[in-house]
């Protein structure tokens, strides 16, 4: 078994394709598509990374990526964001929360895999 | 007299338009080929008696010679050289450039209209791409599709063993994201194009009932009557209302609009508003009223009545616009804040004193306002509840009232699209200045 992914995605038909990739590259890859209970699936799951999504049903994923932080077990989890908001203000505020990497939508296969890899040692 | 100079133009034109020879119309009225040549090359004003005998021989009524096109023309080429130094040197000059070249005054003007027309549209849709909610949440789901359309295209591009079943779902997956991409990208366009027009796309309640009031130009005729309709009726009838939450703002505007009305009748208010030269403070004294009720009063009252446009903002403690009634050349932003150096927001941050100020804004015609602000506490808790404080601005052009000899402060719409580059006030850079 390869090392294990939690993506965190409302999109159906991204959520497809980034599973497709990182299948056929060895991760174990688990998916989550809703902010209210994210944080809860993260804990339960604890992934060796977790690729998160910005606008999300319920709640943000900077408001996610505050609670991984703030919980010992998680702080030094990698974390991988995605975003249709590219702006500088958001990739900022994103690296001030502690990000691992930010990257903006539409993002290409190949940099998101090459970026798992990097974050996660896969 | 630009009129008196672009008559030897016209004349010229007519006449080469008719085949007439310069001196075959000369002799007809009796004057030498070479006096008309000054005359039609605007170097010889011309009048009286012989500018009816030349329109007489030319067919055409002697007003067509000297009114037209030329007026129009010779204000736009002011309007263009307003702020120009080099052009504001050279305006005593302006109806000899406009009566030689006809041509290129022509071009000049148009051009001037133009670039006025897209600062117009650049304004709307920097105001949108900015603030707009309904824009953000549909570029951000444009995005999101064209995210899983780039990815699902290169993985069946990219891999050569797909499995079959995975194959169909990709190609099914595409085929559903192209859809929505194309209804996403429709409904944008759709939408900006109602923009464009002012008239629909209307997103949040406060626009709906914008939307109402403008279709009534700011006066309901039915709230005027001794016996009027009850508010509820006229909300129920309206198509611009089409939110609950927007009916219910218009009810509370209505219901407010019929108690001033109550308190100023139309015809005596109008009336009183000439003869107190539309001071808001002195007619709130004669009807014993607070003044923010005779702004409202005054920017209800129709164009023909007040002698002119009144237009009329209020904002909220915030200084977030809860109404806007805007009038030409004072432009109010739809969305976002606007210029800080408003004397609605002075007025703001000193609850209770009224004032009074000049103002001038910045838009290309740089027209000048007498402008009235004043901040009140509105008591919705009594005494003990939050204050809650309501500033109202009323603003007069030119045309309606006499201004005082004030030096006027310098105001815009808001930041990004003011090109005052200088302004102590600016919080962000303007796109006419600077650029993007």
């Amino acid at each position: 078994m390869g090392k294990h992914v939690l993506l965190i995605e409302d999109e159906p038909n991204i959520i497809e394709a980034i599973r497709f990739i990182l299948s056929r590259d060895g991760w174990q890859v688990d998916t989550h598509s809703e902010g209210t209970t994210a944080f809860q699936r993260v804990s339960a799951l604890a992934p060796d990374i977790v690729i998160l999504d910005v606008m999300l049903p319920g709640r943000s994923g900077f408001d996610i990526l505050r609670d991984i932080r703030a919980d010992a077990a998680l702080a030094a989890l990698p974390v991988l964001m995605l975003t249709a908001k590219g702006q500088v203000k958001d990739r900022e505020m994103a690296e001030r929360m502690g990000v691992s990497r930010f990257m903006a939508k539409p993002f290409s296969n190949t940099e998101v895999l090459a970026s798992v890899r990097d974050l996660a040692g896969g | 007299m630009p009129r008196s100079t672009l008559t030897g133009t016209r004349i010229r034109e007519r006449r080469t338009v008719l085949g007439i020879r310069q001196a075959d119309l000369a002799r007809s009225v009796g004057i030498s080929a070479s006096y008309l040549n000054l005359i039609e090359h605007n170097r010889r004003r011309i009048g009286g008696k012989l500018l009816v005998e030349i329109a007489r021989a030319l067919d055409v009524e002697a007003s067509a010679l000297t009114e037209g096109a030329g007026a129009a023309q010779i204000e736009a080429l002011r309007e263009a050289a307003a702020g120009h130094k080099g052009a504001q040197d050279e305006l005593p000059r302006i109806e000899e450039f406009a009566g030689r070249f006809p041509g290129w005054a022509q071009l000049l003007a148009d051009r001037h209209r133009r670039v006025a027309e897209l600062e117009r549209t650049v304004e709307m849709l920097t105001d949108r791409l900015t603030h707009d909610p309904f824009l953000s949440a549909s570029l951000h789901e444009v995005i999101s599709t064209v995210t899983a359309i780039r990815s699902t295209a290169a993985i069946l591009n990219e891999t050569d063993d797909i499995d079959p079943d995975w194959q169909r779902r990709f190609h099914r997956n595409l085929s559903e994201e192209s859809q929505r991409l194309a209804d996403g990208a429709q409904a944008l366009v759709a939408y900006l194009d109602e923009g464009a027009e002012e008239a629909g796309g209307q997103t949040t309640p406060q626009e709906e009932v914008e939307a109402f009031l403008r279709a009534r130009h700011y006066h309901v005729a039915e709230l005027e009557r001794a016996l009027p309709p009850a508010p509820e009726r006229l909300v129920d009838g309206a198509a611009e209302l089409s939110s609950g939450p927007a009916r219910d703002l218009a009810l509370a505007w209505l219901r407010r609009y019929r108690r001033d009305a109550e308190l100023m009748p139309l015809a005596d208010f109008a009336e009183a508003a000439r003869a107190l030269s539309l001071d808001p403070g002195r007619l709130a004294q004669r009807y014993g009223v607070d003044p923010g009720a005779a702004f409202r009063r005054l920017a209800a009252l129709p164009e023909a009545l007040a002698g002119g446009p009144i237009g009329l903002v209020t904002c909220d403690g915030s200084g977030t616009l809860t109404f806007r009634k805007p009038v030409a050349g004072f432009a109010l932003p739809r969305f976002g804040a606007a210029c800080p150096l408003w004397p609605l927001y002075q007025a703001l941050s000193r609850p209770m004193a009224p004032l009074r100020a000049v103002v001038e804004h910045s838009g290309r015609a740089h027209a000048r306002f007498l402008t009235y602000a004043l901040c009140q506490p509105v008591l919705n808790s009594g005494f003990d509840g939050p204050q809650v404080l309501e500033a109202a601005m009323l603003i007069l052009p030119e045309e309606v009232a006499n201004l005082p000899q004030t030096p006027p402060q310098p105001i815009g719409t808001s930041c990004r699209i003011c090109p005052r580059r200088d302004c102590v006030a600016r919080r962000e850079p303007s796109i006419l200045a600077d650029g993007f």
